[in-house]
């Protein structure tokens, strides 16, 4: 039973109508799957589910992915459904402070989710429980065009100073080393987070997440330093602020640019613009500082159950499910994304493999920026590393502010 | 017992009767009033309430004073909004004179006149997000047409939205292009009322040009200018589409202005500030009442002055 519309609004309305109507059995689920693989994976889980617990009426409904941000927040106080889905870490954390999710440590438990799961244990848990199922996540790391590396005569670079020197031979040639569009933020988080784990590790990495550590440190200084070797010669492409991430990707398709930091979804759009396995390549993030263990970005997307839930029995049930190596296995192959179980199978399709090679070796998983820090943090680093990248110069500037804003949040608890 | 129950129908029947003069009207607005007491008033006063509260929208309300107020007073990117807006309102009002100018040059009998009057109507009917997204590309840098020209002239492209000195002013162009044309239409039936014997009389008189417009047109205008400055004031401290479309506050939030500000607080993907967002909103309230009392006190002195 699908009930699929566009509008945030209208859908909370026939979930509230719906809601009202619930009785014992019926399982009310709200996605924001609108777009055409996750809606599909997830009508693949739902029927399976329905297969297998065939006394379980399930109530569907998909909002649209940007509206459903806001609409989280109206629906889990006013007329909760039975499962949402959500991410991980920090980003769901306004809604556990708020004790809007239930804790869901029993089916961990229950199910030895615990081992299974493991590698997202950590972003599941706060104070101690867990709070949702993690069903998906991908990789993020450099995108390239094989034919300009060809053309230029550059090998993959191994480290930060060999991808430093490709960019000046890049340059040279007319081509920016590296693209991006920064326009929606999120992706000069994604260049923070790697410059930071690649110079500093993953344990500060968190502490700097979680406002242990002044913006203000040295050792944060030193990030922005490595991160100025590639701005100040103007290896990125120009006013990346005033472009979207999409508008970014016809450089790379063109051979205007070189190299692209972005996650696995950009493949597909990569490839409907006429890339190829032929053209297209993928490597990991170069090493900034030697011996530093390699951590990565790989944010996982979740499902969780609203305090308010009508029916916590059969959604726990749902949960189980939802975790079980094969189902993870079925919809990360529609997802085009990797299973976070690590009894499942991985898809055939290189830059998955590519993928889940790196990850399953990494020494730590970071969600991403504006998944590991609190909300209001995140929007304020984003900004500012959106205005370094455009003005390396104000480092200092930015720091202080950031630094300030550190102060003001984290107190606050 | 039967002659009871008319008699008090009868006095019923009075009383409607004798009231019905001062009744009427008051069930004519009820309606109306109790919507916009439900939806305006009502909602003013919770903001007012929220705003002196810390709240994250769904878990406990802290009481916390003018702690936001006192806050904001130091926030840079607050200080940023405000003068944005202060920008928008005075560059906003370029759309008054702008109007009366292409109403004026508009407000003559050619061949095909009703064609040129909606081609220079038609950015006023097209949706504000289609306009944001129309200057968006006008100024995308690489394959924008603003940024194709000036790279032609100077050698280098601007890509104005990405530079903060030049993304606001950038934004408001954007804006001024369907208000001028909203100024225009209330210019042009304006000038339908025109009257053409003062016309006449002053042409008799040796009055042309800029005298004529100044000393005989313009004053014959003054209903479509109080309307034209009310609505420009107002779609200026409203201004919330466009940035939202074309550069999201950025870039690194130089573009905010006052109502995205309370929105990116409030209710986008990062803000969970309710009480912080509330406290902008009435900010913003106060600085609209300014406007709207001296509007509204205007309003009154003409109409009582009859």
């Amino acid at each position: 039973m699908v009930q699929s519309t566009r509008a945030a609004a209208l859908a909370l309305a026939v979930a509230t109508m719906t809601g009202m109507a619930a009785h014992a059995g019926d399982l009310t689920i709200f996605t924001d799957t609108s777009d055409p693989a996750p809606k599909q994976a997830f009508q693949t889980l739902i029927d399976d589910f329905q297969k297998a617990n065939p006394d379980v009426h399930v109530k569907w409904t998909v909002f649209d992915h940007e509206g459903y941000k806001t609409a989280i927040r109206n629906f889990l106080t006013a007329d909760a459904p039975d499962l949402a889905n959500w991410y991980a870490g920090n980003r769901m954390a306004p809604f556990v402070k708020a004790g809007q999710f239930m804790d869901v440590s029993d089916v961990w438990d229950q199910n030895g989710l615990k081992t299974s799961l493991k590698s997202a244990l950590p972003s599941m848990t706060i104070d101690g429980k867990q709070w949702g199922i993690p069903y998906t996540y991908y990789q993020w790391g450099i995108y390239y065009n094989k034919d300009v590396f060809k053309k230029f005569g550059v090998d993959i670079p191994k480290t930060w100073d060999d991808f430093i020197a490709a960019c000046a031979k890049f340059k040279a040639g007319g081509v920016d080393c590296t693209t991006t569009g920064t326009k929606a933020f999120w992706p000069a988080g994604g260049w923070f987070d790697y410059m930071d784990l690649r110079t500093n590790g993953y344990q500060f990495h968190m502490d700097l997440t979680n406002g242990k550590i002044a913006w203000t440190d040295p050792r944060v200084k030193k990030v922005f330093d490595e991160w100025a070797k590639l701005l100040k010669p103007g290896y990125l492409t120009a006013n990346s602020a005033a472009i979207d991430w999409q508008d970014a990707l016809p450089n790379l398709v063109q051979g205007k640019a070189a190299t692209y930091l972005m996650g696995n979804f950009a493949v597909a759009p990569l490839k409907a613009a006429g890339m190829t396995n032929d053209t297209l390549g993928f490597f990991p993030f170069p090493e900034i500082t030697p011996g530093i263990g390699r951590a990565e970005d790989a944010p996982t997307d979740t499902m969780h159950i609203p305090a308010k839930a009508k029916n916590p029995t059969d959604a726990k049930k749902f949960l189980a499910f939802l975790a079980s190596a094969d189902e993870q296995t079925k919809i990360n192959d529609i997802l085009g994304q990797l299973p976070v179980n690590n009894q499942s199978k991985v898809g055939s399709d290189p830059f998955l493999q590519q993928g889940f090679t790196m990850l399953s070796t990494a020494d730590g998983l970071a969600q991403f920026f504006d998944r590991d820090a609190p909300a209001e943090m995140a929007k304020i680093g984003m900004e500012g590393f959106q205005e370094f990248m455009a003005h390396p110069d104000r480092v200092d500037e930015i720091l202080k502010r950031l630094e300030a804003a550190r102060k003001r949040i984290y107190q606050q608890g | 017992m039967t002659s009871v129950t008319t008699n008090a129908a009868a006095r019923r029947h009075g009383a409607w009767r004798r009231n019905q003069r001062r009744l009427a009207p008051l069930m004519f607005i009820a309606p109306g009033a109790l919507m916009f007491l439900v939806y305006v008033v009502v909602p003013i006063f919770r903001s007012m309430s929220i705003s002196f509260y810390d709240w994250d929208g769904m878990g406990a309300m802290k009481w916390i004073g003018f702690g936001n107020y006192v806050e904001l007073w130091s926030d840079p990117a607050f200080l940023v909004s405000l003068e944005n807006n202060l920008i928008w309102l005075v560059l906003y009002m370029l759309a008054v004179p702008a109007g009366l100018f292409i109403a004026i040059f508009l407000n003559q009998n050619v061949r095909g006149i009703r064609i040129y009057k909606s081609l220079f109507f038609f950015p006023f009917v097209i949706s504000q997000v289609v306009v944001g997204l129309i200057f968006t590309w006008f100024y995308a840098p690489d394959f924008g047409l603003l940024f194709k020209l000036t790279q032609m002239l100077t050698g280098t492209g601007t890509a104005i939205l990405a530079d903060e000195r030049y993304a606001t002013y950038g934004i408001i162009v954007a804006g001024l292009w369907p208000q001028i044309a909203y100024c225009m239409i209330l210019y042009l039936t304006g000038l339908n009322n025109v009257a053409p014997d003062q016309v006449e009389a002053a042409r008799l008189d040796g009055a042309k040009g800029w005298k004529m417009l100044w000393y005989v047109i313009i004053p014959q205008l003054r209903p479509a200018t109080f309307i034209a400055v009310v609505v420009t004031v107002i779609g200026a401290l409203r201004s919330f589409d466009l940035v939202s479309i074309m550069t999201q506050g950025g870039p690194y939030g130089s573009t905010r202005v006052l109502s995205y500000y309370m929105y990116e607080q409030a209710l986008s993907e990062y803000g969970y500030r309710m009480g912080y967002g509330a406290a902008i909103a009435v900010v913003l309230f106060f600085i609209m009442m300014v406007f709207i009392s001296g509007f509204i006190w205007k309003m009154y002195r003409d109409e009582t002055e009859r």
